[in-house]
């Protein structure tokens, strides 16, 4: 196997993806987004309970790649508890990291798990990915429920 | 050029794929070590000495526009792009070269046939009818006529195998049903469509049918005239020609009652703020400079493949898909979409537990280019019940060795995965 293969599906990646935590419906939510990259065939939804813009619950469901099952799962992870701001906060962090050179350092203090995801900078076709479920979020924090989230352009 | 720089044409006896593939420059790539196994020719053909060197050789010596210039490159200009227009009604069997229509390719082919044939015969009541197993480009124009027109677009079913159904498609033939478009070879699944069948059933009802033959010339030849369609399209860049050129071929007396698609020059005789007049077919749907060098490549390209023995040919092909449908279901968990009995050199499959966009990334680091995703048939990903497919198509330069490398691959995937 390539380094660079190794490097994307690190045993984590692949362990968030076969075992997907925060997974399925969330009775009490009250923030909502979809997602979706039809291209690849990537679904989402994500599903929060925040509560004095804490993040009290998160989950998702849907299915796709082993990067955008993995990120979703490992996202969820990483922004239950927190505040909406260091929820944004980590977004911001996530999108700096995927869309930097590959040679980049990675700020692991900041991004804990999260940058088990660096992988995809040598894979410039799977960025969108590793981002579909950090914009749903977003959107979902922005409460822009009806909007159709893609981090995909129509292309053929 | 056909004919002007026209090499020796005599078909090759037989079958060398050694010798075919050192036509092709781009397949002695190597990148980090490994040769490039190139198979995603249903999305893309790659392209022969013969077409590279004859848009080379005409933006070198011959380039000018056509239809304009008195001078000696302007005519020469205009010769080889009409000599073009009579190889392709040639290639394709229809008897006139007035019957070919310059486009973009296949999709733009399927709009001017939606917007300028079907859309003034068509309002609430009747119904165009499509097949399951269309690339979006045989769907979205015709959502737009039945948008304009209040037309019903209806759907022939496809079985779990994927063929059409023919028994549905009876049924749907009534009296409201107006046009018939289906693919001649399906893109994601591989299937030949019985399209003789289908023409004489809507011919028995005096419907008109056009086919969406994109995935049909690199393969086969094709005779419209013995096929008895009223329109056929073909886009360059999958028959190894350039992109950005196709043809379709229509009916004369079709095409003569079309109103123009779009407007400008060429397409015209006389023009005045009073009356414009237009030029006869084809020039009526050529307006503008068209894509005079690409044109030349795709005549290039069809000297090239006439030149080629295609019965050979078609059995090289299915050798490959018998190889590799064999090969692939060796690999566990992996099952195969589209399993037609008659089906062209296209192996799409699903792997139990990885996304195909897993597979082809892992594929590509072997230098194996595969395409995943619904390759443009979305509704056929959602009635065979799968989010993408990852899938093989082959062409007359792929070999055994490829599909060995193919496999090879996937059982790295199986290994990345630990499944
Ligand atoms: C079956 C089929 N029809 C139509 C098209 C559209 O062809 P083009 O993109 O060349 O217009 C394609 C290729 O993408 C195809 O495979």
């Amino acid at each position: 196997m390539s380094d660079n293969l190794r490097e994307l599906y690190q045993q984590i990646i692949l362990d968030h993806n076969r075992s997907p935590r925060n997974f399925g419906k969330l009775e009490a939510a009250n923030r909502h987004a979809q997602g979706s990259n039809p291209l690849c065939g990537d679904m989402l939804a994500v599903h929060l309970r925040v509560d004095d813009d804490r993040i009290a619950e998160i989950r998702f469901e849907g299915s796709g790649c082993a990067i955008s099952q993995a990120s979703a799962s490992l996202m969820t992870s990483a922004v239950k508890g927190k505040t909406t701001a260091e929820a944004n906060a980590l977004f911001r962090a996530f999108q700096a990291m995927v869309t930097s050179r590959p040679s980049t350092p990675i700020d692991r203090d900041t991004l804990g798990k999260l940058a088990a995801l660096g992988g995809v900078r040598q894979f410039p076709a799977r960025v969108k990915c590793a981002n579909l479920s950090w914009h749903t979020l977003h959107a979902a924090l922005e409460s822009q429920e009806g909007k159709k989230i893609t981090t995909e352009r129509e292309q053929e | 050029m056909v004919g002007v720089h026209g090499l020796s044409t005599a078909p090759r006896a037989g079958f060398d794929v050694e010798r075919v593939r050192m036509d092709f420059p781009i397949l002695e790539q190597v990148h980090e070590g490994r040769r490039l196994v190139y198979v995603d020719n249903a999305a893309t053909s790659q392209k022969p000495h013969a077409v590279i060197d004859a848009v080379t050789r005409y933006y070198e010596n011959e380039n000018a526009n056509i239809h304009r210039g008195v001078y000696r490159l302007s005519a020469q200009a205009t010769l080889a792009y009409e000599h073009v227009r009579a190889a392709v009604q040639q290639f394709l069997g229809a008897t006139d070269p007035h019957e070919i229509v310059f486009l973009r390719g296949t999709t733009e082919a399927v709009n001017l046939v939606a917007q300028s044939f079907v859309r003034p015969r068509v309002g609430r009541g009747d119904d165009v009818l499509i097949s399951h197993m269309e690339h979006h480009s045989n769907i979205v124009p015709w959502q737009l006529v039945a948008e304009q027109t209040g037309a019903t677009l209806r759907v022939i079913p496809i079985t779990d195998a994927g063929e059409l159904d023919m028994d549905a498609f009876r049924s749907l033939m009534t009296h409201r049903t107006k046009f018939v478009s289906v693919v001649h070879i399906s893109n994601s699944l591989g299937t030949i469509n019985p399209i003789e069948d289908i023409v004489a059933l809507a011919h028995e009802r005096g419907v008109p049918v056009m086919l969406d033959g994109a995935q049909a010339a690199p393969h086969m030849p094709v005779d419209v005239t013995a096929i008895g369609c009223d329109f056929y399209a073909i886009s360059g860049h999958k028959m190894f020609g350039p992109t950005g050129i196709g043809a379709l071929y229509g009916r004369a007396n079709h095409l003569a009652d079309m109103p123009p698609y779009h407007g400008g020059g060429e397409m015209i005789r006389t023009v005045s703020f009073a009356k414009t007049t237009y030029a006869p077919a084809p020039a009526k749907f050529e307006a503008g400079t068209p894509n005079i060098a690409g044109t030349v490549g795709l005549g290039a390209a069809v000297e090239y493949l006439k030149g080629l023995d295609w019965a050979a040919i078609r059995q090289h092909e299915d050798d490959l898909r018998d190889y590799a449908t064999r090969s692939l279901l060796k690999v566990p968990g992996l099952r195969i979409i589209g399993t037609a009995p008659h089906k062209a050199a296209v192996v799409s499959f699903v792997m139990e537990g990885v996304h195909a966009h897993d597979v082809g990334t892992i594929l590509d680091e072997r230098e194996v280019a595969i395409r995943s995703g619904h390759h443009c048939t979305q509704p056929v990903m959602d009635r065979l019940g799968v989010p993408a497919t990852a899938r093989a198509s082959f062409a007359l330069y792929n070999t055994r060795d490829d599909v060995d490398r193919l496999v090879e691959a996937i059982r790295e995937v199986r290994e990345v995965f630990g499944t």
